[in-house]
């Protein structure tokens, strides 16, 4: 629908591809998939350069990174916080639990993975993933952002 | 004549076409600022403006009638009123008339943190409630010593119009400028003073429960109190009246881009202070300043007459 010749839906694509801010949530994880996110802005990896930022706010957010297997306290919390984001927007999934489970699968405790509660754009695989894997997953959502017309008029 | 020189003032300098890149110049550079600092490379320049495009194509989540009403409502005043404010800046002189008048500037100026508080409260979020006592709390804690500075201005001047306020005698202007100085962080709430909306304790305050246009409007509105506050003070520190227009305009400009710089310095360079500190530091050391701009004030006078 968003031909090349208009301009003003140019200029929103570049401004949704140039600024990308997350939201974290944290559904029972073990803290250490969610050091790794923060470390992405730290001055080594400093992903605010790609116009990135960690919102604390779900209402400001574009991007929901999910960490954790989604404990039966997180899911109603969860399906909140992503109703709460205004559209157009894309989930992310870091670390091996919100994709599977990992080692809480079968658990009675757990009612994930994630995308039982809510739909995943994107998987970053890995216990915890490296920085480098999360600012590609990253990337590959603001993609995905950017490519999610059906909202638009 | 005058009607057309304040649309001017309203809509090309120091209005809108002028503070809307300024505006987003000043907030993109102050990230960047903040970013060299501490050693990372830091958004490019034009961020704000990117950010505000985006936060404007987005699709809020739908609310109660009256909770949207004032919800789009809060952050145009603001948004209007910081315009106004900057509007009547004393930046190119103004042939006859009403010229600026300080107690329009301030109620002006003051509409936006006040319409930020409505938000937080309206928005019934428990971040923006306490958002919006903090924001209440710093407002009320740097506009007493703001305020007296302000009034020492026009009581050295001996007129309420802001290009005259703008030229009062150096004895009260320096003191007045450290006061007002000082509260500058706090009106624009950022590092030490950056209580009302502590991202790590509170989210965003009273802002926290907007979402896309509305945000962006809110974004707009702060960018917009980022040119006013430091064009108050360039308009302050410049002889503005003995340059010619083009030569003060552009110094106005450059004054106030390093005072932005200056600023960002200091947000990178100090951790927040809790609401009891920064309002302590505000009641002491501001408010000294700005009793002494009042004092000097009085005593000119009284030598005088």
């Amino acid at each position: 629908m968003g031909t090349l010749e208009n301009p003003v839906l140019r200029l929103v694509d570049r401004a949704r591809r140039r600024s990308a801010w997350l939201f974290h949530f944290n559904a029972g994880a073990c803290n250490g998939c969610d050091i790794e996110l923060v470390a992405c802005l730290t001055p080594r990896y400093d992903v605010e350069q790609l116009g990135i930022r960690l919102e604390g706010s779900p209402r400001h957010a574009d991007i929901l990174c999910v960490t954790g297997p989604v404990t039966l306290a997180t899911r109603e919390a969860l399906a909140t916080i992503h109703a709460q984001i205004p559209d157009p927007k894309v989930v992310v999934a870091i670390g091996s639990c919100p994709a599977s489970g990992n080692v809480f699968a079968g658990s009675p405790r757990i009612a994930g993975p994630v995308d039982q509660v809510i739909p995943v754009d994107v998987y970053i695989p890995g216990c915890p993933p490296r920085p480098h894997a999360i600012i590609q997953g990253i990337a590959q959502a603001i993609e995905i952002l950017v490519a999610k017309k059906e909202d638009e008029q | 004549m005058n009607s057309l020189h304040a649309l001017l003032a309203l809509l090309v300098f120091p209005g809108l076409l002028y503070a809307l890149p300024m505006g987003w110049l000043m907030l993109g550079s102050e990230r960047r600022v903040v970013a060299r600092l501490q050693g990372r490379v830091g958004p490019p320049l034009s961020q704000a403006f990117y950010d505000f495009v985006k936060l404007l194509a987005k699709w809020p989540v739908a609310r109660t009638r009256p909770d949207a009403l004032l919800f789009a409502i809060l952050p145009l005043l603001a948004l209007g009123t910081s315009l106004g404010a900057l509007a009547l800046l004393p930046v190119l002189p103004r042939p006859g008339g009403a010229a600026g008048d300080l107690i329009l500037f301030v109620g002006l100026l003051e509409m936006a943190p006040l319409c930020a508080i409505l938000a937080g409260f309206a928005s019934r979020s428990i971040y923006g409630e306490v958002g919006a006592t903090r924001e209440a709390i710093l407002g009320i804690s740097s506009n007493v010593p703001f305020l007296i500075a302000l009034l020492a201005l026009a009581q050295a001047s001996g007129s309420l119009e802001l290009a005259r306020v703008a030229q009062a005698p150096w004895a009260v202007r320096a003191p007045a400028l450290l006061a007002i100085l000082c509260c500058l962080p706090v009106k624009l709430r950022i590092n030490p003073f950056s209580v009302a909306n502590a991202e790590q304790e509170i989210l965003a305050g009273p802002l926290t429960e907007f979402d896309g246009p509305r945000l962006a409007l809110w974004e707009l509105a702060h960018a917009l109190e980022w040119v006013t506050l430091s064009g108050l003070v360039a308009v302050l520190l410049l002889p503005l009246h003995r340059l010619s227009q083009p030569v003060g305009a552009l110094a106005f400009i450059l004054a106030s881009f390093a005072l932005v710089l200056l600023l960002a310095t200091l947000a990178a360079a100090t951790a927040r202070l809790k609401p009891a500190q920064a309002t302590r530091f505000l009641w002491r050391w501001a408010t000294l300043a700005a009793a002494i701009a009042f004092a000097t004030a009085l005593a000119n006078q009284y030598w005088r007459a």
